[in-house]
Parts: C-alpha cells; sequence; structure tokens
C-alpha cells in the first residue's frame, strides 16, 4: 500500500490513530494525575477524530453518532467526572512515582511491536481500508492495562480502565467499522454507571485504609497486628 | 535529476556554502538571544553582538593553566574542525552539493562525537572539579541523546530508502502534501535531541556561568581567548546545524535543487524565514519551560527516545502495511 496514493483524509486517519498510541505512551510516562486525567481526554477527543474520518473515508453515516458520542463522554464527561472526584479527593497534585520510568516506556514499545505481530494475518486477510491501525488498537489496550498494571492508586487504575475501553472501542471501529448502534449506546452507559461506582468506591476505599493506595489492601487481615 | 552541473561549480558552491553556514551561524545565536530579550522584556543587544565576543576573544593573550597537556590545547581546533566538517554535509541552501554527496546523516553523527569526545577530554584534563564534573555530565546526556538522534534518523531513512540527507530532502520535497505519523513522530524526537544537545533551556541554561546547575560551560570554564572563541563559534555552529535540519528535511519547500542564480537566491531567501522562525519557537520553548534537574533528564530523554522509536514503529504498521 502505497501512502501517498491515499486520499488525505485517510492519511489525516493514519496520524490521528499514531496519535492516539502516542497519548496511550503520554498517559504511562505521567507520574501526576491531573496531566494523566487530560491525556486521557486527549484520547478520547483523537478517538472522535478517528472514528468521524472512519465514517467519512468508508461511508458508514452511522458512524457519526459514535464519534459523537465518543466526544462527549470520553473526552469531556468522563474526564470532568474524574478531575472533579481527584479535586474533591485532593489528589489533584499528588504525584505518584512511577517504578523505572524508562523500563515501562520500552515494555510499552515491546507491547506495540506484539500486537504488530499478532495482527499481521488480519492485515494480510482483511481489504478493509482501515486494516493497518487494528494493531495500533490492540497496542492501546494492552498499553492501558500496563498503566493498570503499574500503578497502585484507584484513580490511575481507572484511568487505564478507561483507556482499555478506549481501545475496544478503537478495535471495534477499525475492524468492523462500529458495532450496532443499540450495543454501542449499551457499552457507552455502561461506562458511565461504571465511572460512577467507581467514584463511590473511591470515597469507600478511602474511608476504609484512608489512602487510594490499593497495594495497601494485600495488607488487610483478620488479625490485629 | 537535473543534468550533472559543472564539477568546478558545485565544488565553489559547497565550498562558499560551508563558509557562509560558518559565517551565519554568530546571527543565528544572536538572533535568539534578542528574540529572548524581547520576550522578557528587556533591553536586546545588537544583532551582530556574538561577532563582536568572538572577534574581542580572539584578540586576547590565551592563558593557560600550569598542568595543561597538548590534549588542551590542541581540543578547540579539533572541535572547531569536526564541526566545519559537519556544517558543510548539511544542505542550507542546495541540496546535491557533492559533498552532501560524501557523507551522509550517519556521518553527521560522527562529527558531533567526536567534537564531543574531545570537548569531554579537554574538560578533564586540567583536573578541576568542574570540569570533571561537566564532562560526565555532557557524556551521560550524549549517551542517551545519540540513540535517540540516529532512531530519528533511522525513521527518515527508512521513508526515503536512503541515509544521504540530500536524497532524504530531495525525497520530501517532491512527495508533495503527504501526511506521515512518522515524521511528526521523528520532527519532535528530533527537536527534543536538538534542544537537549545543544544545550538550551530545559537540560542546560545557555546563559549561566559558574553554577552547580551548569553542563556545556562547566567543561569549558579553563579555556580563553582564542580557545575560548572558537569553542563558542562551534556551539553555535551546532545550534545551527540542528536548526537547518530540522528546517529542511521537515520544511523542504524552498531549497535550490539546481544551481542557477534564481534558485540559489530563493534558496537562500527561504532558508533565512524557516531559521528566523525555528528560533522564535526555540525562545517561545525556552521561556515558557522551566530548567529541569539534572536526575530528570534521562527521562526526557528517554521520551525522545520513545518517540523516535515510536516513529520507526508506526511506519512499519501505519504505512507500508501489506
Amino acid at each position: 500500500m502505497n501512502l501517498a496514493s491515499l486520499s488525505l483524509y485517510h492519511q489525516a486517519l493514519l496520524v490521528a490513530a499514531a496519535l492516539v498510541l502516542f497519548t496511550s505512551f503520554m498517559m504511562l510516562a505521567t507520574a501526576r494525575i491531573r496531566p494523566l486525567i487530560f491525556a486521557f481526554a486527549w484520547q478520547g477527543a483523537l478517538l472522535a477524530i478517528v472514528t468521524a474520518l472512519v465514517a467519512l473515508v468508508s461511508n458508514h453515516p452511522h458512524l457519526y453518532v459514535s464519534a459523537l458520542l465518543t466526544l462527549g463522554l470520553k473526552a469531556l464527561l468522563i474526564p470532568w467526572m474524574l478531575h472533579r472526584l481527584s479535586a474533591r479527593l485532593n489528589i489533584l497534585h499528588e504525584v505518584e512515582p512511577i517504578m523505572h520510568p524508562s523500563m515501562m516506556l520500552v515494555a510499552g514499545a515491546m507491547l506495540v511491536i506484539f500486537s504488530y505481530y499478532v495482527a499481521t494475518p488480519i492485515v494480510h486477510l482483511s481489504t478493509l481500508v482501515t486494516r493497518n491501525t487494528i494493531a495500533v488498537s490492540m497496542a492501546v489496550i494492552l498499553l492501558g492495562m500496563l498503566l493498570m498494571v503499574s500503578r497502585s492508586k484507584a484513580v490511575a487504575q481507572v484511568v487505564g480502565f478507561m483507556s482499555i475501553e478506549n481501545g475496544l472501542f478503537f478495535a471495534a471501529v477499525v475492524s468492523t467499522y462500529g458495532m450496532p448502534m443499540i450495543v454501542e449506546l449499551g457499552i457507552a452507559f455502561d461506562v458511565l454507571v461504571a465511572m460512577v461506582l467507581f467514584g463511590v468506591f473511591f470515597f469507600q476505599i478511602r474511608a476504609s485504609i484512608d489512602s487510594l493506595d490499593v497495594d495497601r489492601m494485600n495488607r488487610l487481615s483478620e488479625k490485629n497486628e | 535529476m537535473n543534468p550533472a552541473p559543472d564539477p568546478v561549480l558545485a565544488w565553489a558552491l559547497a565550498l562558499i556554502q560551508t563558509l557562509l553556514f560558518i559565517a551565519a551561524a554568530p546571527l543565528l545565536a544572536g538572533w535568539v538571544k534578542r528574540i529572548k530579550c524581547h520576550m522578557q522584556n528587556r533591553a536586546a543587544p545588537s544583532l551582530f553582538q556574538p561577532y563582536r565576543d568572538l572577534s574581542k576573544l580572539f584578540r586576547k593573550d590565551v592563558v593557560l593553566a600550569e598542568n595543561a597537556s597538548w590534549l588542551f590545547r590542541a581540543a578547540p581546533y579539533v572541535v572547531f574542525g569536526a564541526f566545519i566538517l559537519a556544517a558543510s554535509v548539511v544542505p542550507l541552501v542546495a541540496a546535491h552539493l557533492p559533498t552532501a554527496a560524501i557523507a551522509d546523516v550517519i556521518v553527521l553523527v560522527g562529527f558531533f562525537a567526536l567534537a564531543r569526545f574531545f570537548l569531554a577530554l579537554a574538560g578533564m584534563d586540567i583536573g578541576t572539579a568542574f570540569g570533571g564534573m561537566g564532562s560526565s555530565r555532557e557524556m551521560t546526556i550524549a549517551s542517551l541523546a545519540e540513540p535517540a538522534m540516529l532512531m530519528a534518523v533511522f525513521t527518515l531513512a527508512m521513508i526515503a530508502s536512503t541515509t544521504n540527507l540530500s536524497v532524504v530532502i530531495e525525497h520530501n520535497l517532491h512527495a508533495g502534501l503527504v501526511l506521515r505519523p512518522s515524521l511528526l513522530f521523528a520532527l519532535l524526537a528530533l527537536a527534543m535531541v536538538a534542544v537537549a544537545e545543544s544545550g538550551r533551556i530545559p537540560v542546560d541554561n545557555p546563559a549561566t556561568h559558574l553554577e552547580l546547575t551548569m553542563v556545556h560551560e562547566a567543561m569549558i570554564l579553563e579555556y580563553s581567548a582564542r580557545h575560548l572563541a572558537l569553542i563558542e563559534w562551534a556551539s553555535q555552529i551546532k545550534l545551527m546545524i540542528y536548526a537547518v535540519l530540522i528546517a529542511n528535511i521537515f520544511w523542504p519547500w524552498g531549497i535550490a535543487e539546481t544551481f542557477t542564480a534564481t534558485a540559489l537566491a530563493w534558496g537562500a531567501v527561504a532558508i533565512t524565514a524557516k531559521l528566523a522562525l525555528i528560533g522564535i519557537f526555540l525562545v517561545v520553548w525556552e521561556t515558557v519551560m522551566a530548567k529541569m534537574r539534572l536526575f530528570r533528564v534521562p527521562q526526557f530523554l528517554g521520551f525522545a527516545f520513545l518517540l523516535a522509536l515510536l516513529g520507526m514503529l508506526t511506519h512499519v504498521i501505519l504505512e507500508t502495511g501489506t
């Protein structure tokens, strides 16, 4: 496939997809809560752009609705809720030390290579115009998991979880041109409800262990030490 | 490709371009300093102040430490020579000059490494604490910046299928409007490396003397007069090389491909405008950023490396897929 022979919208789609991947790495590299939430919001906005461009390139008008939904939910509403929660929990400016920051980025790059390797057979078989981005969407899912595994603070883990959801949505859009609208709406509301529940959980966790560091939960035991 | 030009003319142009490069480097430094003063509401020195500083230094007598070896005296000439050779490789006004055909961009990185090696040796030669500290810091930063730069260079090489700078520039010039995510990442990585390598603000502060945070200045603390002038001039050339690299690789429009007077004049105008713009960008960046702690520099350069790696990966994944 020759890049120069593609339409300009298609090229813009590839750039936006690459930037979604980049925001995943931004999230891996940021130690503060506030830039983490902003990076997540940018990922949502870029995902909305990708969806709109896929709609334009592949001529599937129903994807415009998905793009609007993504923009409203993942770029505005959920980041705003996370931001408000963090402000109320007073952790907006907290710095969480990242263990081995450079190793983490290298591990992220390894995951990208791995997902490229896994997606290669699909790319060979598929005839979709967006087939090259499938590997990127898988990488976003895996990077979200890495973010969840590597952090111990509950808010960062929730951002990682939401980022996995972003990756799944990305994969659905580029590999099958989106799910049926009813499924998509259902997932969107599930995510929203999950966010509300996480908000309740944050306060519960903090009330019971005086911190949002979930690693401390390992130390809960029946015995009084 | 255009018909093969007269070799004598081509070599003469290559020589003139290199001389122009060396002569214009202090002007770029003066421009950056002037814009910075304006940004910070200070009275700005003249645009030609770096030339005056250099000529003043050349007229002074050299003061050498008692235990300075021949290495200390030779290093400024080696450094300056390496940067002249490096400047001759980079296309400034015209592409396809014979000097650009001899050496590719990996040789350019090699020239930088050679200059840095001698500067670090000279920093340790006198045996003062500052010199050794500066050398060790410079080598730490370099060992992290060089892989990032090479990775960005490899991304460019993969796009254009060559490591020759002139051909890369020509490829980008004739590609038309193609949005490439890999070029975007390579640009960001190269800009971060350029900032670190030319000692600009988040990594090193070019305006400090005698502070514990300095890197480049610590190495050359013992130098005076013409030795110091050569080293300062060399670091101005280094800044200019990075600026020209970024300008001509990513925005190659206007560079002369034929050796006619009009094309060359256009090339000169274009590169002046591009360098002026890059200077303004650099100043804005330096004004909004704060100097970072030395221990955070590996993270900064690790991120540059990651960006370059991402550029290569996106090239493989997104741009060349079957």
